[in-house]
């Protein structure tokens, strides 16, 4: 189970919904001490972080990035596994939202859909290594296991037409005859 | 603590083995592992933190916290890495080592793999080498490990292999579907196809039932236990004897020896990081290739100053691993069944035989793939984000085959592990610094290697491929490693002899991949089993009370 490190006591409804939804509601209930959702990102961060994302898995007839639960990932993982990369994240958004500034006068989140194609092409054509983290991040993210906060009811193996949970899991196994049951 | 006879380090492929037979023959035993014991119950599927998978960490160890490396690359940068980070080269930390989460590909090297100097000469710049033992010499413990760690398979198909008295005790899985498509492919290009051995039960099989086909195999613990490894085969068998004691978190920290150069124990920090002292009457190191030669490494005394078997400076050279190299093709009709593990046929053809060419390497289907594996094999004009790598997801996960297989190492002098004189890990125990170079020579057997995968591929009706062929800039070792303490006849040349005993102390042995002199173009395990049951019989032959025959 995932702890909150920075929300303290959950409130009653958090715990309530906690109870009912499990780990995934638990991590919606995270406050963390900036007031936002996030256990990272700063609110202006994830702003920018879920339009480079949603570029990198856009939405069509399947949820994007940001939609599957791409940052809920990112943003876990930046206070865990991925802590050596907080530094690469926050110089990268910055940079990536003074591009978006210079470019387009705007904040990266609220310009077209093409327009933040257009800044997330540049970011990938210098060849950024940050792009190249977030990128391998957010894929990771989508298409890995739902229980990290991304690919939110496995929805990207349903979109590959993989049956989830599979047809030969434990639950179909009986362990006392060695056999599929 | 009490004293005891034997003190074997590591719980992997090969301690556990030595920890069975020697306490079946009635020696008391103490296994030290670092890691812990998981069980089936331990197997969380998640593609994200497994042992072949790693954005998130090991599931089987070590943790990323405490345990760095340095490795040093082509230009002399040092580098510090994690467990998780492929320059690391890790393999497991718990008990089963490797064998608890491996893929389970259980091959027999071929008689040319022990006598490669002989077959080929060695190019300049390598120190490929003759073994000391030949396949003859291990083909009796080759059918002891077959038998006792539970191998299904089917040879029938192939004459590509060494000479054998019985057939694999378990049959083949059924095959999938992409056997159904190579087999005949693979004919109709006069190759010889057949079912990969595995350690793997396809039937009920020491007292546990078979594969249930799920897609969580390679690099994940098997939750029906129907993948053998040594955690659920021989330790069990070496705790049962009551001579054999398993500790796990301990972590070998140094061989103790005494005024006249022979080993009197090992010394170890325990589960609560307390330095402790186990006292016995002989050694067995088996970490695997990069950690036993570290033990080596950090266990200095007077008469051993540079480490223990290292006076003529060869633990820790002849670092060496496979090279990886394939195809991946993609077809126009459904490739995918979702039933694992998913590799099953394999050939041998090209192991050996080739003009120009020291060796080659058998090449198999891969594993059953997980989307997070079809990320960065899609066709070579796939936009790498965007709506077309989302399309290209949905039009080739369930469209590909990949065939690869590990194309055998020329090993050099320089590819070598040694201690890092700065960096320390959690006990404050130097770690291993991993330096060198692959052979270029491998790289060009490599190549070939990729275009025969691509023709099988194609022959087997792929619109399209893409060649996996590459030249690494780092030594190779990772879950194959070997070759860090040479087996060989002349002490000036090996740390070992052919029974593993250490050329000059009596009393200390290494058994694991770390003898291996060179590394077959096969996945290592079934060998480095087959050499702990030759090493263990040597031993116990030689054994009388607390000391050996002479």
């Amino acid at each position: 189970m995932l702890m909150c490190r920075k929300a303290g006591l959950p409130t009653r409804r958090q715990f309530v919904a906690a109870g009912v939804l499990g780990s995934a509601a638990m991590a919606i209930g995270c406050a963390p001490g900036k007031g936002g959702n996030w256990e990272f990102l700063s609110e202006d961060q994830a702003r920018t972080l879920a339009a480079i994302c949603d570029q990198i898995v856009p939405a069509d007839d399947f949820p994007s990035a940001s939609q599957a639960g791409v940052l809920t990932f990112i943003d876990r993982q930046l206070v865990r596994h991925f802590r050596r990369y907080q530094d690469a994240y926050r110089s990268g958004l910055e940079q990536a939202q003074a591009m978006s500034r210079k470019q387009f006068g705007q904040d990266l989140d609220l310009l077209s859909q093409q327009q933040q194609l257009e800044i997330v092409s540049n970011l990938s054509e210098q060849n950024s290594p940050f792009f190249e983290l977030v990128r391998g991040h957010t894929l990771e993210g989508y298409y890995g296991s739902p229980r990290h906060g991304g690919n939110r009811d496995a929805v990207s193996w349903r979109m590959l037409g993989l049956p989830e949970p599979p047809p030969l899991g434990r639950a179909q196994y009986d362990l006392r005859k060695g056999s599929p049951s | 603590m009490k004293r005891v006879n034997a003190v074997v380090v590591g719980a992997g492929a090969a301690g556990g083995i030595v920890a069975k037979e020697l306490s079946v023959a009635g020696l008391s035993v103490v296994l030290l592992e670092r890691g812990k014991w998981y069980t089936a119950y331990d197997c969380r599927k998640d593609d994200l933190r497994n042992q072949r998978t790693t954005v998130l960490g090991n599931a089987f160890g070590p943790e990323d916290e405490g345990n760095p490396r340095v490795w040093v690359d082509a230009r002399g940068v040092l580098h510090t890495v994690l467990p998780s980070e492929g320059s690391y080269q890790n393999d497991a930390a718990c008990v089963g080592g490797g064998t608890l989460s491996y893929g389970a590909q259980a091959w027999r090297y071929l008689p040319q793999d022990f006598r490669m100097r002989s077959t080929y000469g060695a190019p300049a710049g390598s120190s490929l080498e003759d073994w000391p033992i030949s396949y003859d010499d291990l083909e009796r413990f080759y059918e002891k490990a077959e038998y006792e760690i539970g191998i299904s398979g089917d040879y029938s198909g192939t004459t590509f292999h060494g000479p054998r008295k019985r057939p694999l005790p378990m049959p083949p899985l059924p095959p999938g579907r992409e056997f159904a498509i190579l087999e005949p492919a693979a004919k109709r290009l006069g190759l010889h196809p057949f079912h990969i051995p595995m350690a793997r039960n396809s039937v009920p099989y020491n007292g546990r039932g078979p594969c249930m086909r799920c897609r969580w195999c390679v690099g994940f613990a098997c939750e029906v236990d129907a993948k053998n490894g040594s955690q659920n085969t021989v330790i069990p068998i070496a705790l049962n004897t009551g001579n054999c004691e398993l500790r796990t978190e301990c972590m070998a920290s140094e061989i103790l020896t005494d005024d006249r150069g022979r080993a009197r124990g090992v010394s170890y920090f325990d589960e609560r990081g307390r330095l402790q002292e186990q006292l016995s009457d002989l050694v067995v190191v088996s970490g695997c290739a990069t950690e036993s030669a570290r033990l080596l490494l950090n266990s200095k005394s007077r008469l051993f100053p540079d480490g223990l078997g290292n006076r003529h400076d060869q633990v820790g050279r002849h670092l060496q691993g496979h090279h990886y190299t394939g195809a991946v093709g993609y077809f126009d009709f459904d490739t995918y069944d979702d039933v694992g593990p998913g590799a099953t046929i394999a050939i041998t053809d090209y192991n050996h035989g080739t003009p120009g060419l020291c060796g080659g390497g058998m090449l198999a289907n891969e594993f059953i793939r997980l989307p997070i594996h079809t990320i960065d094999r899609l066709p070579a004009k796939t936009p790498s984000w965007g709506l077309g790598h989302k399309q290209a997801m949905r039009d080739w996960h369930k469209r590909t085959i990949v065939i690869m297989g590990p194309t055998q190492q020329i090993p050099t002098a320089d590819g070598r592990v040694t201690l890092d004189p700065t960096v320390r890990d959690k006990w404050g125990l130097p770690v291993v610094r991993l330096s060198g170079n692959v052979h270029p020579h491998t790289f060009e057997i490599g190549e070939v290697q990729a275009r025969r995968a691509e023709a099988w591929l194609k022959e087997a009706g792929a619109i399209d491929t893409s060649l996996m062929s590459y030249k690494a800039e780092l030594v190779s070792a990772g879950q194959h490693q070997a070759g860090t303490c040479r087996m060989g006849n002349d002490p000036q040349s090996s740390v070992v002899d052919r029974n593993c005993r250490i050329h000059d102390v009596d009393n200390v042995f290494v058994i694991d991949s770390s003898v291996h002199v060179t590394n077959g173009g096969f996945n290592p395990v079934l060998t480095i089993m087959a050499i702990a049951y030759y090493a263990s019989d040597a031993l116990v032959r030689n054994w009388k009370g607390t000391g050996f025959r002479s």
